[in-house]
């Protein structure tokens, strides 16, 4: 999921911010395209990043507060570096903005997720469907198609062959991949390249909504599950992250923890005597789930689905955080 | 069982068996041992690279990239030989093929999804213990009568499995952990009913002998939407039915054994009942139900010093890890409910930790607190007898004696 930018709610600080306990460094950034950058992510400490599947996309929290989805689009055989590709968007000025204009190599940024809304289904054939940074969570799932050394091919639109990213390097694939420029070509035939509706075959599409809708159309007569899109989402976040302290009140116990930047939940609950059993503690294993009776929360784990997210009642305090001044867990 | 201590840079060998019947016996001299002679050392009967102290095997446990799992997690290499069984879609496999049903059953086994089963596994349990209690009386062997009853009792029906045969699961399981081993008298044993007990399992997992709501549908519904293909799910049910049942009673049979060998951990559970989950875990952590994996070098990984060649398997001790005195402190040994075990590798870690975790931890609890509300002291009626498995610590009997409050 790539989200547009919205507008700025804070004013951009000038020192990073370093509130998260799950905080990865920008240890390089290219020009992909015109309009577009890459980023590649390690942990500070050089470690491992958590575990990701095709499709999948990360939480960037950036020093002035926002935070932004980007699709994963690096090479998973290589554990300690995310790659994400970041398009400056025309009407936003926060998130992107920044990302180009701003964060430079050896910035920290705070991470969430992995999570993947989008994962790839084992299938004959697939056809993988890009428009402009849509293209981006394509990327690991050619290379996954390749590996099995299943049937694919990929049709990628943009505006303009200079504002396409990751060209060079799906141009090894040879015949399989068409691009397709619209200013030299005009729209994407959709029609042309899905042929007709195939039991065995998985679509794939990323891009902006008229795209998905030319697409919904082209496919109506696919056969259920076999079609799958994700889009650019303009999606409020609601209050931004937060980089001070904040309170996390156990009801149980009754006993109030200031947790500072910097410390998870669950570091500074274990220090105040409360156990919690935890097991992974990057959010994937789904050990330490702790119910949330009050505040919101920051959920910075790779397990709830956005309905779930949306439920808030529960959190996985060895990542996650809080965006209100108090939370007040079941503990 | 002697280790040679090579000078240094060399790789330290080891001529034990670790399937040895008196290793699997008692394998805490042999793992303090191995973890005492270095990060790595070569079992040269096996020609396999051991990992014993917590550092490497969780490592190795993480590094999906460079230990592969396709390649069998057993002793069998699945690159020159052929499985004895069509490998598990979750256990033997690697990304990017591992990744649909793992997704798919993590979220079927998953703490959300279990929420529904919890009050239903805690009166379960409570009715459990009742009626052992009226039909035993205050002496009994837990084996049968509590830890092997109670995940027969709950997990079967949460997957959807019909009543009958239900007699074949633990065997199979038994088995199926054996054949993780070298070919040893445990995997001759089992041999003669492989084939009968294989049919019944896979008879199990078509869509029409499941029940029309539990797990093994939820797999076939995971199936309907294109999530994991046709194929795939029964496969996917054979996981549940293989991993799910002879761990869990081990790991119920372990807690029971610390608690009643130690009874002011006893008492400690009964005054603090919400630390039903972290005795479960620490029992986990003490006795690591699941004792060994096996792991394939993808190419020359090194670790701890040493380099892995490309191919060659390692054999990390779970069990081993989880009571390095380097991780857990001087007192490893000892079960102590005021320890936080998180972070023990009794699951695993990484991408194949155990998917069905949040469901032992639940039958856990239900059985734990049922107990600690009616049981004011447990202790050992007998000795204790162990049951010998390549990959599982297990028991045979636990004679116990119950004190009801």
């Amino acid at each position: 999921m790539i989200t547009a930018d919205r507008p700025p709610v804070a004013p951009e600080p000038t020192v990073p911010s370093t509130a998260v306990a799950a905080t990865v460094r920008v240890a390089a950034k290219r020009v992909e395209a015109d309009g577009v950058v890459s980023l590649e992510l390690e942990a500070p400490d050089g470690a491992r990043l958590p575990d990701w599947t095709p499709g999948a996309h990360v939480d960037l929290v950036l020093p002035d507060g926002t935070t932004r989805q980007y699709s994963l689009c690096g090479d998973r055989w290589d554990a300690h570096r995310y790659r994400v590709g970041v398009l400056r968007e025309p009407a936003g000025r926060g998130g992107s903005a920044y990302v180009h204009d701003r964060l430079a190599v050896g910035d920290a940024v705070g991470l969430g997720g992995p999570r993947n809304n989008f994962p790839l289904v084992p299938a004959a054939r697939y056809l993988f469907v890009g428009g402009g940074i849509g293209i981006t969570p394509l990327l690991p799932m050619i290379r996954q198609a390749a590996l099995l050394g299943v049937d694919w091919e990929l049709l990628y639109g943009g505006r303009t062959r200079a504002s396409m990213a990751f060209v060079g390097e799906l141009a090894e694939h040879g015949e399989r991949v068409r691009i397709v420029p619209q200013d030299e070509h005009g729209l994407l035939d959709l029609r042309g390249f899905l042929g007709d509706p195939d039991p065995g075959t998985r679509v794939y599409a990323c891009g902006p909504a008229p795209m998905l809708a030319a697409l919904a159309a082209a496919t109506a007569a696919w056969p259920a599950h076999t079609v799958r899109t994700e889009r650019f989402v303009a999606r409020e976040l609601g209050t931004p992250a937060r980089d001070t302290a904040f309170e996390v009140e156990l009801a149980r116990s009754g006993r109030t923890v200031t947790v500072p930047p910097g410390r998870s939940v669950l570091a500074a609950i274990a220090e105040a005597g409360v156990e919690v059993l935890s097991s992974c503690r990057q959010g994937t294993c789904g050990t330490c789930e702790t119910g949330v009776l009050a505040g919101e929360p920051d959920h910075r784990d790779s397990i709830l689905d956005d309905d779930e997210r949306a439920a808030g009642d529960c959190l996985f305090p060895c990542v996650s955080r809080a965006r209100s001044d108090r939370l007040v867990l079941d503990l | 069982m002697t280790l040679t201590a090579e000078p240094a840079h060399d790789l330290p060998t080891s001529d034990v068996d670790p399937f040895c019947p008196e290793v699997l016996e008692d394998p805490l001299p042999f793992h303090a041992a191995l973890r005492e002679a270095g990060p790595v050392v070569h079992l040269r009967r096996y020609d396999v690279f051991a990992f014993a102290r917590y550092e490497q095997v969780r490592a190795a446990l993480v590094d999906w990239q460079g230990f592969q799992s396709a390649a069998g997690v057993g002793l069998s290499n699945f690159r020159h030989e052929k499985p004895w069984r069509p490998p598990s879609l979750l256990l033997e496999a690697d990304p990017p093929r591992h990744d649909a049903p793992r997704r798919v059953l993590q979220k079927i086994l998953g703490p959300r999804a279990l929420r529904k089963l919890h009050e239903a596994w805690l009166a379960d349990a409570d009715r459990l213990v009742d009626e052992v209690l009226d039909a035993q009386g205050p002496e009994f062997d837990a084996v049968p009568h509590l830890t092997e009853a109670f995940p027969l009792r709950v997990f079967p029906d949460a997957v959807g499995i019909p009543q009958e045969g239900r007699e074949h699961l633990l065997p199979y399981g038994d088995h199926a952990f054996n054949a993780f081993g070298p070919a040893n008298e445990l995997v001759e044993k089992g041999a003669p009913r492989v084939g009968e007990l294989s049919a019944w399992v896979a008879a199990q997992c078509a869509r029409e002998v499941l029940a029309p709501e539990g797990f093994g549908a939820d797999i076939w519904a995971a199936s309907d939407r294109g999530d994991i293909t046709p194929e795939q799910a029964p496969l996917v049910v054979r996981s549940l039915l293989t991993a799910g049942v002879d761990t869990t009673v081990h790991g119920l049979s372990a807690v029971l054994c610390a608690f009643a060998t130690h009874p002011e951990q006893w008492r400690r559970l009964r005054e603090e009942p919400g630390l039903a989950r972290v005795a479960f875990d620490e029992a986990v952590r003490w006795e690591s139900p699941v004792q060994t994996f096996f792991r394939t070098a993808t190419r020359d990984v090194p670790i701890g010093g040493h380099v892995i060649p490309d191919g060659h398997k390692i054999l990390m001790f779970l069990g081993a890890a989880n009571r390095d005195p380097a991780r857990w402190g001087p007192d490893a040994d000892a079960f102590d409910l005021a320890r936080d075990p998180s972070g023990h590798v009794g699951f695993g870690m990484g991408i194949h930790q155990c998917v069905g975790q949040h469901v032992a931890r639940l039958e856990a609890e239900a059985l734990l607190t049922a107990l600690a509300r009616r049981v004011e002291t447990i202790e050992l009626a007998g000795p204790p007898r162990r049951h010998l498995n390549n990959t599982l610590r297990a028991w045979e009997a636990l004679p116990v004696r119950l004190r009801p409050a």
